[in-house]
């Protein structure tokens, strides 16, 4: 899951202001992960990027480019790679399933047939395929999110806005619709925005996170990058631990720290791997009770932001 | 994405042009619209003027025919201005029922469902989506109005002539640009009242309302200050004065003469009621609202 060398989305000093209220402010920075979360508290801004990019409301100053296009010069263009699956409800709800999606095929530009064969694969895809011929008034709030889903990509957009996709489904739904999007992510042949106030949801999904607070952006980070460095920091619970174990650690170069008794922390330094730690463990006849990749979660990156 | 593999696939076929794009809404809508019994049935109705008033082009121009049903040509109507006036007014009494069925919920439908920003997200623009709904509208009511006018007129030169052709090229022109009139102010009131009347049945009754309401209101007006300029207010008479006007019928024929407003202020007030449904339209069909 390597990220793509141009960035998906490249922010320009974007600013969007409704009347006299500023909601973003001077966004900058490029996008540049297989699967983006958006994070923020309530009136952060998420959603209003997500309709900035879209073409919903215009900048008041800056810009933003998708794929290298301008979206305010190529709102159209860009809007033929996009995917968007909306927050609220929004659906045709005296339609059957299958022909919604269809229809948004066809807006999307596919010829009538072709839009009708992808709109039974998408639905199959999402796990529709049962219930496509219901109308969409029938539905119950798993499945409504699930065609929304399915409109958001039966045309095979390369970027996909997912806008708090899991609202409201029950674990069995969400852990499903998590699934998708991992699988549309890991496919290759999109990327994926995901905004979200669930943290947890944004960490099984995205390598790459922004978070905004009042408009602006708190923090940005390769979540991927963050795993892998923090694959390095343990934190030990021993028995019969001593200072001889401790300066035995340190020999191997790992700096460490005692945090309680029979508790450190340390830094694994390159070549050094955890077998190691259990021979010199074993060699001084210390019991390694509990061994943690302490590593900084996304909630502590999201309260670090948030301070 | 083949449904056997189960996996995210783009799509990489043909696309359709993007200027052909809003015509997906009509073809789509038509589904829904003849579904309706009572909508399939007045749009077949719609169809009995035009072929009876073939039957009397056909008769005037079938002697055989006259000296079967013993009738004598003068006793016929006569094939003329009036003739299409006639059939314009009649034709005009059933767009606006077509409207009224089919009209408050071309918009309303959407709103009420949020379905704006899926249709906006994709490649297409509030100004195509607009488009796109009235195209439901215009291409009915052109199919009862102007379309059989025009085939009637072709019919009827056929059969006189090349001479009534050249001689009555303006029937022509006063039957499309008189039933065209017609259809965008139809189209553009039932889809400005279909966004900001959600509730159907209450966009029906605006509708119906904004046709008789400043009727009536206008006339009272009109007789109490006895000036003509309160009709600026009423569409389907400043729709009459000015389909009167492409007839060359004198209008003053039906009201005193102190009733009647000049053409160019009918044709003023005709723009002034397009602009106002256009930014009505314009204030409610945006993907989200917002409030500042």
């Amino acid at each position: 899951m390597k990220a793509p060398v141009n960035p998906v989305i490249e922010l320009d000093k974007l600013r969007v202001t409704f009347g006299k209220r500023t909601i973003l402010e001077d966004l900058q920075g490029p996008l540049k992960g297989r699967a983006i979360g958006l994070l923020g508290p309530n009136g952060a801004g998420k959603t209003t990027l997500i309709h900035t990019l879209l073409g919903f409301h215009k900048p008041s100053a800056g810009t933003a480019r998708i794929f290298g296009q301008d979206i305010r010069s190529h709102a159209k263009q860009v809007r033929t790679q996009i995917g968007y699956m909306p927050e609220r409800d929004s659906f045709i709800a005296d339609m059957t399933c299958v022909h919604f999606v269809r229809l948004m095929a066809e807006l999307s530009g596919l010829p009538p047939r072709a839009a009708l064969e992808r709109a039974h694969e998408a639905l199959f895809y999402v796990g529709l395929g049962e219930a496509r011929y219901r109308k969409l008034g029938t539905y119950s709030l798993g499945m409504k999110q699930l065609a929304k889903l399915a409109q958001a990509i039966v045309h095979g957009p390369r970027l996909i806005f997912l806008d708090e996709p899991t609202n409201g489904l029950d674990p069995p739904a969400r852990l499903r619709m998590l699934e998708l999007i991992r699988e549309i992510r890991d496919s290759g042949h999109a990327t994926v925005v995901l905004s979200s106030h669930l943290l947890h949801d944004v960490e099984e999904c995205c390598d790459e996170i922004l978070i905004l607070k009042g408009g602006r952006i708190a923090a940005q980070c390769d979540l991927e990058e963050e795993r892998r460095a923090n694959k390095r920091f343990l934190e030990l619970e021993t028995r019969g631990a001593s200072a001889e174990f401790a300066e035995a650690i340190a020999s191997l170069g790992c700096e460490y720290a005692i945090t309680g008794e029979q508790r450190l922390k340390l830094v694994l330094q390159d070549g050094v791997e955890v077998r190691d730690l259990y021979r010199i463990a074993a060699e001084r006849k210390v019991q390694i009770r509990r061994l943690n990749y302490k590593r900084d979660s996304l909630e502590d990156i999201f309260l670090k932001a948030m301070e | 994405m083949a449904v056997y593999e189960h996996t995210y696939q783009p799509y990489a076929g043909r696309l359709t042009p993007l200027w052909s794009r809003f015509l997906v809404i009509p073809q789509h809508a038509y589904r829904a619209v003849f579904q309706s019994k009572l909508f399939t049935g007045l749009f077949a109705i719609c169809f009995v003027c035009p072929l009876i008033m073939a039957i009397i082009i056909y008769l005037h121009h079938n002697v055989n025919a006259l000296a079967l049903f013993r009738i004598q040509s003068a006793d016929i109507v006569p094939i003329n201005g009036s003739f299409f006036r006639v059939f314009l007014m009649i034709q005009s009494s059933f767009a606006f029922l077509l409207t009224v069925l089919v009209g408050p919920a071309l918009v309303s439908r959407d709103l009420t469902n949020n379905a704006l920003p899926l249709y906006l997200c994709r490649p297409f623009s509030r100004a195509e989506y607009v488009l796109g709904k009235a195209s439901v509208l215009i291409i009915l009511l052109s199919l009862i109005t102007w379309v059989p006018g025009l085939l009637l007129f072709i019919f009827q030169s056929y059969l006189e002539g090349f001479g009534w052709l050249t001689a009555n090229l303006w029937i022509a022109n006063a039957v499309f640009v008189g039933s065209v009139l017609w259809i965008v102010l139809l189209t553009l009131f039932s889809l400005a009242l279909s966004a900001w009347i959600k509730w159907r049945v209450a966009a029906s009754g605006a509708l119906f309302a904004l046709l008789t309401i400043p009727m009536a209101i206008a006339s009272l007006i009109s007789e109490l200050f006895r000036t003509p300029w309160s009709h600026l207010f009423n569409p389907s008479m400043l729709l009459k004065f000015v389909t009167d006007d492409l007839f060359f019928y004198d209008s003053s024929s039906d009201f005193d003469p102190w009733m009647v407003l000049p053409v160019w202020s009918a044709w003023i007030g005709l723009a002034g009621f397009v602009a106002l449904s256009l930014w009505l339209l314009s204030r409610k069909v945006r993907a989200y609202e917002v409030i500042t």
